[in-house]
């Protein structure tokens, strides 16, 4: 017996000495990211979009970005600080990933932010842009591919300005997103605030806040409901018919991750975003019709995010030659942005967030029955977020 | 405020409050009844729900999908009782906490794995879907109407099948003494049966009216649950009449609460001060009125008679 046990460890031994030959070897070669993002519970499908839009970009260029081999290795943080903080932690120590992209939520961003920048890993953030990094703490191994949480607000208070809307509700969920996006808005909007309302996360019955609504006379609702909530506000507000004396604008509110649970009764809605699935450059029609071919579905914003990560990602890398390990070298190529966004025009701000366009978008169904967001018109150009100024990197 | 939208939120208060009803019976009367704690109960309002959306495609008829959800719902409750819940009732209470909570999770992971994390929703039919007018800037959907009537019509039926027939004589001595009831030659495990399938199925059609209202997406039916046990904790276990009371009263409450508390305290304390305070107080005001009725009534509004 004992013998056997002997043998057996023996074997492992040589087993596990062989594998770990194997992958230094495979080291070499390729580049190894780490993506922590949410796959379960309701945003599941944020996240979601988030892997499908890297993985279509990885699929076109046959596994490679930038010429050089990928590793791609997908985590779900499943919407727990703790979890994510334990996920990004093996990628950075078990896995020696050379990148991290991630996450959806910027509660989780901040939960793995210090960890990863502080081994000098590349953190690249396709969605979350939390306001706290992008002044005095700025970093120089983060950067943002999406927006600054605020900017989204600051520019649905400037459509309002320009619609005419002199009263608006606002009604945000009750953490810290929702009131950011509140704070964002007054930031620009001229007009008076008939109300400011908040409700609990994950509200399911919004009869009351609209019949409120209804009463206070005003030209238009701005509110910020992601996911399930932003479907359920929707379809509820349309069934009151308020549609006939007010205006429905908002931001991650009828988004294509909703739309496909919202149909018409979104159709028509206004929001603020930095892309739509309609915008007339080559890349991203090249883009929208690959992904819908791919995986059957409208992309979403957070889908364009990441695919601009993934290229964002092959431009530094084919400029280091496919090496990460010079650091400085890395970054440079990273601040470069050197590739073609699906957005149009796209670069970094010094604080390593972008400066793009942000426009009107509007709901539509399309001749095939789906539905998604077409720009209406641009609002900014070159919108840089405010707090740049703080940063000294 | 003005007394139409009080109306108004009075009768949004109503038909959250039936709803919660719906959900609420059948967990009082498992609990009450078999003495078993079921989690997931919240489970069978999602499944409702998606029961719905499913025979809606097949079917593109409203009615007809919740006549066929109703019947899925109960043969779904059944099947659950014959391959797990039966095991478990001779079982202590942590045992069931925990299965039950497994069942949880398998049913949300393959709502998940069968309809996609996305949230789906579907239409309420044609001739329910427009809004009443009520004065010249109040409406009121007509399917919210037709909610609280449906909740209403069920609760009257419940109510007279427990307290005037034969079945319900049986389940209310069954909840009592069920020795007693076993040893006059009455099918107790029959009786266990059709009390278990009777709440799936109510908790189901709970889910199959809200389906047009609210999104359906897994996970919906948890946080319902734990306001199902409040309503139950409140309205006194096993009882009825207790779950329709206390059921009522926290739509009302919750309601009008979220609604009248900001703007109270905007009479006294200054604005910033009252969006901060007022909703995370109107979203705490329910667990505030439970813990009250713990502590002045522990056995609920209305305990079911006998009961200890």
């Amino acid at each position: 017996m004992k013998a056997r046990t002997k043998i057996t460890f023996a074997s492992l031994a040589a087993m596990l000495a062989m594998n770990t030959a194997l992958s230094s070897t495979a080291l070499a070669e390729e580049v190894k990211i780490g993506m922590v993002v949410t796959l379960s519970g309701p945003p599941a499908a944020l996240g979601q979009q988030i892997v499908d839009g890297f993985n279509l970009a990885l699929e076109q260029n046959g596994g490679k970005l930038g010429g050089q081999s990928v590793n791609l290795i997908v985590e779900d943080d499943e919407l727990k600080p703790d979890v994510a903080l334990l996920k990004a932690k093996s990628l950075i120590e078990r896995d020696k990933v050379d990148i991290v992209v991630g996450t959806v939520f910027s509660n989780l961003l901040q939960a793995i932010f210090k960890p990863v920048t502080q081994s000098k890993t590349f953190l690249i953030s396709p969605n979350a842009g939390p306001s706290t990094f992008a002044g005095k703490n700025c970093n120089p191994y983060f950067f943002v591919t999406s927006y600054q949480n605020n900017q989204n607000a600051e520019v649905s208070g400037m459509i309002a300005n320009e619609e005419g809307f002199e009263k608006v509700v606002l009604m945000v969920p009750n953490y810290q997103a929702g009131r950011d996006n509140v704070a964002g808005y007054k930031q620009t909007f001229k007009g008076e605030i008939a109300d400011e309302i908040y409700t609990p996360l994950g509200h399911q019955d919004f009869s009351s806040e609209l019949a409120k609504i209804s009463t206070e006379g005003a030209d238009a609702l701005f509110t910020f409901m992601p996911g399930g909530m932003g479907v359920r506000l929707v379809k509820q507000f349309k069934a009151t018919g308020l549609g006939d004396s007010m205006t429905f604008t908002s931001v991650f509110t009828t988004d294509e991750t909703t739309l496909p649970g919202q149909k018409d009764a979104a159709v028509g809605f206004l929001s603020a975003g930095n892309w739509a699935p309609d915008m007339k450059n080559e890349t991203n029609q090249a883009f929208v019709s690959a992904f819908e071919e791919t995986y059957g579905y409208v992309p979403g914003g957070y889908a364009a995010q990441s695919y601009d990560t993934a290229m964002l990602i092959a431009s530094a890398l084919e400029k280091t030659g496919g090496k990460v390990s010079d650091k400085d070298a890395m970054r440079k190529a990273l601040e470069a942005a050197d590739f073609t966004s699906v957005r149009g025009s796209f670069s970094f701000s010094n604080n390593h967030y972008p400066v793009q366009d942000f426009h009107l978008l509007e709901v539509a169904k399309r001749d095939d029955g789906q539905y998604w967001t077409t720009v209406k018109r641009t609002i900014v150009k070159d919108y840089a977020d405010s707090l740049h100024d703080e940063c000294k990197m | 405020m003005s007394f139409t939208l009080l109306l108004i939120q009075c009768l949004n208060g109503l038909q959250y409050g039936t709803l919660l009803f719906l959900i609420a019976a059948g967990l009082t009367l498992v609990f009450g009844v078999m003495g078993f704690i079921n989690l997931a109960h919240g489970v069978q309002y999602m499944v409702g729900a998606y029961l719905v959306f499913a025979f809606h495609q097949l079917t593109g008829s409203f009615l007809v999908s919740v006549v066929l959800s109703m019947v899925a719902a109960l043969l779904f409750g059944l099947l659950l009782e014959h391959f797990v819940f039966r095991r478990l009732y001779g079982r202590d209470h942590l045992t069931q906490v925990l299965a039950t909570f497994g069942i949880i999770i398998f049913l949300n992971e393959l709502a998940k794995v069968i309809f996609g994390p996305a949230t789906l929703s579907i239409q309420p039919p044609e001739f329910l879907a427009g809004s009443i007018q009520l004065t010249e800037q109040l409406r009121y959907p007509v399917y919210r109407f037709v909610t609280i009537l449906a909740g209403l019509v069920v609760a009257a039926l419940l109510y007279v099948t427990v307290t005037r027939t034969r079945v319900g004589m049986l389940i209310r001595a069954g909840a009592t003494t069920p020795e007693m009831v076993s040893a006059l030659g009455v099918d107790v495990q029959k009786l266990f049966m059709i009390v278990f399938g009777v709440g799936a199925m109510l908790a189901g059609f709970a889910g199959v009216i809200a389906a047009p209202i609210f999104a359906i997406e897994p996970g919906m039916g948890d946080n319902i649950l734990i306001i199902a046990f409040v309503v139950t904790i409140i309205g006194g276990i096993g009882s009825i009449r207790g779950a329709f009371l206390a059921a009522l009263l926290v739509g009302l409450f919750d309601t009008l609460g979220r609604t009248l508390l900001t703007e109270g305290l905007e009479l006294v304390f200054p604005p910033s001060f009252s969006t901060q305070v007022g909703p995370a107080l109107a979203s705490m005001l329910i667990y505030i009125l439970m813990a009250v009725i713990l502590v002045v009534r522990p056995q609920g509004l209305l305990p079911a008679k006998g009961a200890a």
